[in-house]
């Protein structure tokens, strides 16, 4: 069994987060692994963890992210969870990919990968936290020719096949497919672990293997801002708000807040 | 370029719901809008398309073994969205923001070489005629726009971006069937079984007001719902309330993200999670009885206090508000 998760280099949420020539700031200081990619290691090492022994030995589970060298922590958190290996594809080109730049850099990168032996599973969180698209995983599968199993809230691997459930907007529905396959997995799917002291200690030492987009063969027509299809135009903060209007509760707070509501048309 | 073609989905076909018919609005402020669905539309959701000026709508017809559980698949919807563009020759493709239709309009963007803007606030074209999406990003701290480059646009817009209007005048609708073939790989669904919808309520992807609660209701909703339904308000719930079982569904970054006329927080401390899903809501209201909750920070009004003491209280006043009128 060997597995793919792909993760994400984002601002942190509690920090203040901003974009400067309408682009993302991405601060050393304030970026981290996307939340939402614990979600997808913690799936990925269940999987392997429930494998029948034997065939735990020999799986693997590779982290890969597409990000400047600072993204680095994100496969050091990655490592700190447990995973075997860390990938990162970096170059100048990839910057202001838009979301078919980023997927064709992934699927660079998986094929890569399937050319030392072959990738049953490449596995995602939901979204990302910075932009919240949300729509990678399934081009993510698309690119790579195979199933796209998204937004699971359980997953079972038996028997050469993946078997997740989910809750859409509309339906909660069972999926199945034969591996190869991708999955992307909801933040309710589980609870990621928190990293054991041995592990952090040999996170630290461990190699992070690089590749470019010439590594990866990728057309630098097709990614970065040079193969974007949309541009950001424009970044503004919204404006602050006004001062809050604050009612303690002494026995009226319900009147108050209903006079506020009728006050202001809302009711 | 008024000559454009703007295609709407229309997912499922029994209805128009209201985040469709801001589609329609907006689509007919950029060209002529046509619809696409992937099923038979009902005489009440042809009438709808109609009043808001749909001539045709453009219904696919799937292999047999995808006409089941298996044409809700994003890939399957993708392929009809792809084909139906090519059909229709259409400028621009809109669909809900909803997590399914940002996949499979992704995926058709991909098929037709398109540019994809995810969760638009707003839609408008620039000089050059090319078609730029706004979006509230940043758990609503910023406003960003971003213009298409392609020949094609495709596009997920949020809920509550317009009032949806009918057309000035209604026109006839026509159905035309068109022949759509899937070569992508798919999972099979092995179950499905839809929500139901609660009828007596707003959905919380589309209700101009929504009311949800947190940790503070100690797991007892009854308040919560109460109020909301004095408002006419859709219900939701914190990611947290929802991990323990209170209630089915969060407002969140990862889940519902919502930017009603009101959102009323209650008991809710407004981790970032949660400020991710609704900060983009016009009037913030807060109950929560500790004075140092950070949902406080972006409220423009807020009540310190037990939220069994205060909605109840509130409830009833604006029931009484509401029968004097």
């Amino acid at each position: 069994m060997r597995i793919v998760v792909a993760v994400k280099y984002v601002p942190d949420i509690n920090a203040e987060r901003k974009f400067a020539d309408c682009r993302v700031v991405r601060d050393p200081a304030e970026g981290t692994l996307n939340e939402l990619d614990e979600n997808a290691l913690e799936a990925a090492l269940q999987i392997v963890e429930a494998l029948p022994e034997g065939e735990q030995e020999s799986a693997e589970v590779v982290a890969v992210t597409v990000s400047p060298p600072e993204g680095d922590v994100a496969l050091r958190k990655a490592f700190q969870m447990g995973v075997h290996r860390g990938v990162r594809v970096s170059d100048d080109a990839l910057a202001g990919s838009d979301y078919f730049g980023t997927t064709a850099a992934l699927a660079a990168a998986v094929r890569h990968l399937e050319a030392e032996g072959p990738v049953d599973l490449v596995v995602t969180g939901m979204a990302a936290l910075d932009g919240l698209g949300s729509v990678v995983p399934a081009l993510l599968a698309a690119e790579l020719g195979r199933p796209s199993l998204t937004f699971a809230k359980t997953v079972a691997v038996a028997g050469g096949a993946l078997e997740i459930t989910r809750e859409t907007d509309e339906a909660t529905e069972t999926l199945t497919a034969p591996l190869p396959a991708v999955l992307s997995v909801a933040d309710t799917a589980n609870r990621p672990r928190f990293p054991n002291f041995k592990l952090i200690m040999a996170a630290r030492s461990k190699a992070i293997e690089e590749l470019s987009s010439a590594d990866l063969g990728l057309d630098p027509a097709v990614v970065g801002a040079a193969g974007a299809r949309t541009e950001t135009t424009a970044a503004a903060p919204r404006p602050e708000k006004p001062e809050v209007e604050l009612v303690q509760d002494k026995g009226e707070g319900g009147k108050a807040l209903a006079e506020y509501l009728i006050r202001n048309e809302l009711v | 370029m008024t000559n454009r073609t703007v295609l709407v989905l229309l997912d499922p076909a029994d209805e128009v719901r209201s985040s469709v018919l801001e589609l329609l609005t907006i689509g007919r402020a950029l060209g002529r809008v046509e619809a696409v669905t992937l099923e038979a539309p009902s005489v009440e959701a042809l009438a709808q398309l109609g009043a808001h000026g749909v001539e045709t709508v453009h219904q696919a017809e799937l292999p047999a073994e995808l006409r089941g559980d298996a044409r809700h698949l994003s890939a399957v919807v993708a392929e009809v969205l792809a084909a139906a563009v090519r059909r229709t020759d259409a400028d621009v493709l809109l669909a809900p923001s909803t997590f399914a239709a940002k996949e499979a309009v992704a995926l058709a963007g991909r098929a037709l070489g398109a540019g994809v803007i995810i969760d638009a606030a707003g839609v408008a074209e620039d000089d050059e005629g090319r078609i730029v999406g706004t979006k509230r990003v940043f758990a609503g701290a910023w406003d960003t726009s971003s213009r298409v480059t392609t020949d094609v646009a495709v596009l997920t817009v949020r809920a509550n971006a317009v009032v949806p209007q009918p057309a000035e005048a209604a026109v006839a609708t026509e159905v035309e069937g068109f022949a759509v073939e899937v070569g992508a790989a798919l999972p099979t669904v092995t179950s499905r079984t839809e929500k139901e919808r609660d009828a007596d309520r707003p959905t919380l992807e589309e209700a101009a007001i929504v009311v949800a609660g947190g940790r503070g209701t100690e797991g007892d909703f009854g308040p919560v719902q109460d109020f909301a339904d004095a408002l006419g308000a859709a219900v939701g719930a914190s990611r947290d309330a929802v991990f323990e079982g209170w209630f089915d569904r969060y407002v969140g970054q990862t889940g519902v993200t919502v930017a009603p006329r009101l959102y009323v927080g209650a008991g809710i401390s407004g981790a970032p999670h949660h400020r991710g899903g609704m900060q983009a809501s016009q009037v913030i209201v807060a109950v929560n009885n500790d004075p140092e909750a950070p949902i406080f920070e972006i409220c423009d009004f807020a009540v310190v206090g037990d939220l069994a003491d205060v909605l109840p209280q509130a409830a009833e006043v604006i029931r009484a508000h509401k029968a004097a009128r």
